[in-house]
């Protein structure tokens, strides 16, 4: 089997009976295991659970019983997902050995259409974090140059589609935890609108903010898989009951009559010359090939960063107060000892069990909930936000889709920012406007800088609009050539840069 | 303070101000927040879910009956219903409380700007309902052992957690402690007749905190108050509000202030003990919920809620005045449930004599009834069993004795009124000249007590009739028996 084939490919070669779900997945976890090492994608991983799913598909096909087009295909699965029997950590101490009794609803869709599980991937404990480095069981290593971070948090994801360990994964997105580490590492991210994807099962960090997505390896993949996980789900109070599209009918690589936005807040001082240069190429190749470019402005979106980084710790603060040790997860022994009393076990639990950034967030979003604060930081970030979502709406009144970069600079080395926080928040600059205001967005391959790292082109759609969203991204990725490049990594140990399926 | 005191109060030129928070657990089969059931007693954590053990990435899914039920326990309550009403989380860390926070409402709550009138031995008083909102309950501590200090080991039972629960919020309108137990009653009265709640204060289904305060009588403003916890029965909250404002007129008294403090009621030593200072006080960091959208309810399904509430306890109480001519005091017994309410109404229908059957309701009929926490749950008879033996009675043909007896056995056996009187032969003789032997032959064999009559000493035809009623082993009609007695003797009358 060549390596790193589109998961639409394969689909295609299932259907054709030319290989099987398990040669497929066999293949994968291969490649998984050999890679591992150098990158450190996956907290936990399931091969028994994959090839039992594949054999079960392929006994399906076999029998001539219906399956899912999608079925047999691999998947890895961000560790904030809860998988039923399966460790569940969020890449916290908190909930180190945690086996859910049950399964993210994303999770049972993917399961449910017959799609192997492989592992769970590494990310940001609590998905707080853009780098992976907050994980309490080590960083994820980018796999176009293993001394830079894959960005986060869904760094795992991203680090093992670009490395070729799965074809697709699943990540989430609070600020920019799937599209800045697409755009790391070099492959597709996609962050549906605020509600198109249940929640129920995803380990929060914020809730209004937080969304289940998509990494792939090119935007025909994305439109597949996200109409498997898209939907209203009665368990999600906050999913939205609206048509799902057929997606990938909605692909179409014809630039004109695309009204494409440049919002000027985007492409300022703080973004990269060489990240400013690609976007701009890439965007220069669809208005010559008949696109509508406009500039415009979105003047609340300069207070963005600001805004989200008083809302989604206060979320934060509330929902992590869960991992107090009495029910499930870790419960610290203080001195090896059983603790005195409850607050003690309170205390040591969460003193022990939560990280470093983490607790950084938590005070943070205390403190900004708390009496005295609530009114100066709390009640006027919300009054942010809605002004943010307005600048988006005027917005929409013009293009169909926003051009933006996706991070300000490509992959920063790891470490490198650990000790500056507000360093490594400026990373989500261009991505946090987006969750704020709910939209669809995708973080397209938009060529290399000088070090040949991957850049990132962010598309913003309009609310609950992913397919007109998908259907300009499919015309980015065919006349402006943003498609996933491989990493020399993907070829370690194959020697000819293929392997081979047999029978 | 000696324990005799708390039953009454003398706060001289002082007066108390008292508002109250009440919480009560609605009737509803499942969870506010998940499916779980939510049966009383059920053994430790067995009606328990991942969203009600708040396991990481569940999300609550709000109960549609447990809104009905607040919206109706609003409504009969008079607020007005907030068309959009949000919930917001209040944040502490507690074992019992699964998510480390509680599910409530802050902002916009569900109902607001209620009232309840009370009936008091100086008239009727308004009550104000600040607000009702809909929240979630917290689980339970069990300490092993036999108190919680030196237990050895706590253990939680979440069967509690996510019972759905509203909150009430009076104005700080109650005047006395006696005040505060007559709202109660009266709030466990509407919520039971509305069936939202069993209000079980027993199973902790009603629980009540207090704000109270004093200030002079006549002034109209509020003094430092504080608040009294833990009082877990009606009697247990006007001992506890009687010893604090005995206790805050001391401290006035003395020349000194009233401490903004919570303060709980210590039950085994009958005084109220300083929890916390105000300023001590929790910041519960409230903000809207994002894990649910707002709660949006149209005028037509709040009507249609108001449209299925019955006849309420007020209203009915003085329409049994004013239609069946029933005392005050008759109509407020009867009304206070309405199982009673209802069986006396249909007794009354049925015998046509609402005097009558609301006598035997009140009298012999509450006296078999079933009660469990002071709710009536069973009546000993049914409406037509009852409305049998009184057209008996009224009809004459048993009289008052035998209608008791035979409603005895109606009690014991489940047999009907007529089978009985005819089986035990009680029908009453109103037969003249059956009756006029009877009394001749009184007469006849009682010449001292006769003679004594005809002298004037009339009290002595209470021993005659005795005798007649005697011969006729109780089935004399005893109106009839008496004319005869004063016929024979020449008695007037």
């Amino acid at each position: 089997m060549e390596i790193l084939q589109h998961a639409h490919e394969l689909a295609e070669r299932l259907e054709r009976r030319e290989i099987s779900a398990e040669e497929v997945t066999q293949a994968y976890l291969d490649r998984m295991e050999r890679l591992e090492p150098h990158v450190h994608a996956f907290l936990a991983r399931t091969p028994e659970q994959a090839l039992a799913t594949a054999r079960e598909v392929d006994r399906r096909r076999a029998q001539g019983e219906p399956v899912h087009p999608l079925a047999g295909i691999p998947v890895a699965v961000k560790d904030n997902l809860c998988t039923e029997g399966v460790p569940t950590t969020a890449g916290s101490r908190a909930l180190e050995n945690f086996r859910p009794p049950y399964s993210a609803t994303a999770v049972a869709r993917l399961h449910e259409a017959g799609l192997p599980l492989v592992g769970k991937t590494n990310l940001d404990e609590f998905a707080m974090g853009a780098s992976t480095e907050a994980s309490a069981f080590g960083p994820t290593r980018n796999p176009w140059d293993r001394e830079r971070v894959p960005g986060g948090s869904s760094g795992g994801s991203a680090a093992a589609v670009a490395a070729g360990q799965v074809p697709w994964a699943l990540g989430s997105d609070t600020g920019g935890s799937i599209r800045q580490p697409a755009a790391f590492c070099g492959v597709v991210g996609l962050k549906p609108s605020y509600g198109r994807v249940s929640r129920y099962g995803l380990i929060p960090f914020a809730s209004s903010l937080d969304q289940v997505g998509i990494l792939t390896r090119d935007v025909t993949d994305a439109a597949h898989l996200l109409e498997v996980l898209a939907g209203h789900d009665l368990a999600d109070s906050t999913s939205v009951d609206a048509p799902v599209p057929a997606y990938r009918k909605a692909l179409q690589a014809e630039p004109r009559g695309l009204r494409i936005g440049l919002p000027v807040q985007f492409f300022g001082d703080q973004i990269d010359p060489a990240v400013r240069q690609a976007v701009r190429q890439a965007v220069d190749r669809m208005a010559e090939a008949g696109a509508e470019v406009v500039e415009l402005s979105l003047p609340t979106v300069e207070h963005a960063l600001a805004c989200y980084l008083v809302l989604a710790p206060a979320e934060a603060s509330s929902n992590l107060g869960r991992y107090d040790g009495v029910r499930y997860g870790f419960r610290a022994q203080p001195d090896g000892r059983p603790a005195k009393d409850v607050t003690e076990m309170f205390l040591a639990t969460r003193g022990e069990g939560l990280g470093l950034e983490v607790k950084r967030r938590i005070l943070l979003g205390t403190y900004v909930l708390s009496a005295g604060a609530y009114q100066t930081y709390y009640l006027q970030a919300l009054k942010v936000r809605t002004l943010i979502r307005q600048d988006f709406e005027r917005a929409f009144e013009q293009v169909d889709v926003l051009a933006t970069p996706t991070t300000p600079t490509t992959a920063f080395r790891l470490g490198e920012r650990l000790e500056r926080p507000m360093r490594m928040y400026q990373s989500d600059l261009c991505t946090v406007p987006v969750n704020l205001a709910g939209l669809p967005a995708i973080s397209l391959p938009c060529g290399q800088d000088a070090g040949g790292l991957p850049v990132g082109l962010q598309l913003i759609g309009r609310y609950l609009d992913e397919a007109g969203l998908l259907r300009a991204a499919y015309a980015f990725e065919q006349v402006a050539g943003c498609r996933a490049a491989v990493p020399p990594l993907a070829h370690l140990g194959t020697g000819a840069g293929e392997v081979t399926i047999h029978g | 303070m000696a324990e005799a005191q708390l039953e009454m109060l003398d706060l001289g030129d002082l007066e108390a101000v008292i508002g109250l928070e009440v919480h009560v657990e609605l009737a509803t089969q499942s969870k506010l927040f998940c499916g779980c059931a939510t049966t009383f007693g059920a053994p430790p954590n067995t009606q328990v879910c991942p969203v009600c053990l708040g396991l990481p990435g569940t999300l609550p899914v709000l109960n549609a009956r447990a809104v009905e039920y607040a919206v109706k326990a609003g409504l009969a309550l008079g607020c007005q219903i907030t068309e959009r009403s949000l919930f917001a989380r209040k944040n502490y860390f507690y074992p019992d409380l699964p998510k480390a926070y509680q599910i409530s409402q802050h902002e916009r709550p569900l109902c607001r700007n209620g009232a309840v009138t009370i009936t008091t031995p100086e008239g009727l008083r308004r009550i104000g309902i600040v607000r009702v909102h809909l929240e979630e309950e917290a689980g339970k501590l069990v300490h092993s052992g036999d108190s919680i200090i030196g237990s050895e080991a706590t253990h939680v039972d979440y069967n509690r957690a996510g019972i759905p629960l509203i909150e009430i919020v009076t104005a700080p309108d109650l005047r006395s402690p006696e005040e505060a137990r007559l709202f109660l009653e009266e709030l466990r009265t509407i919520l039971r007749y509305i069936g939202v709640s069993d209000v079980r204060m027993e199973e902790g289904s009603l629980r009540c905190d207090a704000n109270i305060s004093l200030r002079p009588k006549g002034s109209t403003a509020l003094g430092t108050k504080t608040e009294v916890k833990n009082m877990n029965s009606f009697r247990a909250v006007v001992r506890a509000l009687t010893y604090e404002a005995q206790r805050q007129a001391e401290v006035i008294r003395s020349g000194e202030a009233v401490r903004p403090e919570t303060r709980a009621w210590d039950e085994a030593r009958q005084v109220t003990v300083a929890m916390r200072a105000k300023e001590e006080a929790d910041d519960y960091r409230y903000f809207t919920e994002p894990d649910l959208v707002p709660l949006v309810l149209t005028q037509e399904r709040i009507e249609g809620w108001r449209a299925e509430l019955p006849e309420l306890p007020a209203a009915r109480r003085e329409r049994f005045v004013a239609s069946y001519g029933l005392p005050e005091y008759d109509a407020s017994v009867l009304t206070s449930s309405r199982l009673v309410a209802d069986f006396f109404e249909a007794v009354a229908q049925e015998v046509g004599d609402a005097k009558l059957a609301s006598n035997w309701v009140m009298g012999e009929v509450l006296r078999w009834a079933k009660t469990e926490g002071g709710e009536v749950v069973e009546l000993p008879v049914s409406v037509q069993g009852l409305a049998e033996l009184l057209g008996l009675l009224r009809q004459g043909v048993i009289n008052q004795a035998a209608a008791k007896s035979v409603l005895e056995e109606m009690v014991a056996s489940g047999r009907g009124a007529r089978e009985i009187v005819a089986e035990r032969g009680l029908e009453q003789i109103s037969d003249r000249s059956e009756l006029e032997a009877l009394v001749d032959r009184v007469i006849a064999e009682n010449p001292k007590p006769v003679e004594d009559i005809r002298a004037g000493q009339t009290k002595a035809i209470g021993f005659l009739m005795g005798q007649v009623m005697r011969l006729s082993q109780g089935k004399a009609n005893p109106q009839q028996v008496r004319e005869l007695l004063h016929e024979r003797l020449g008695v007037g009358g």
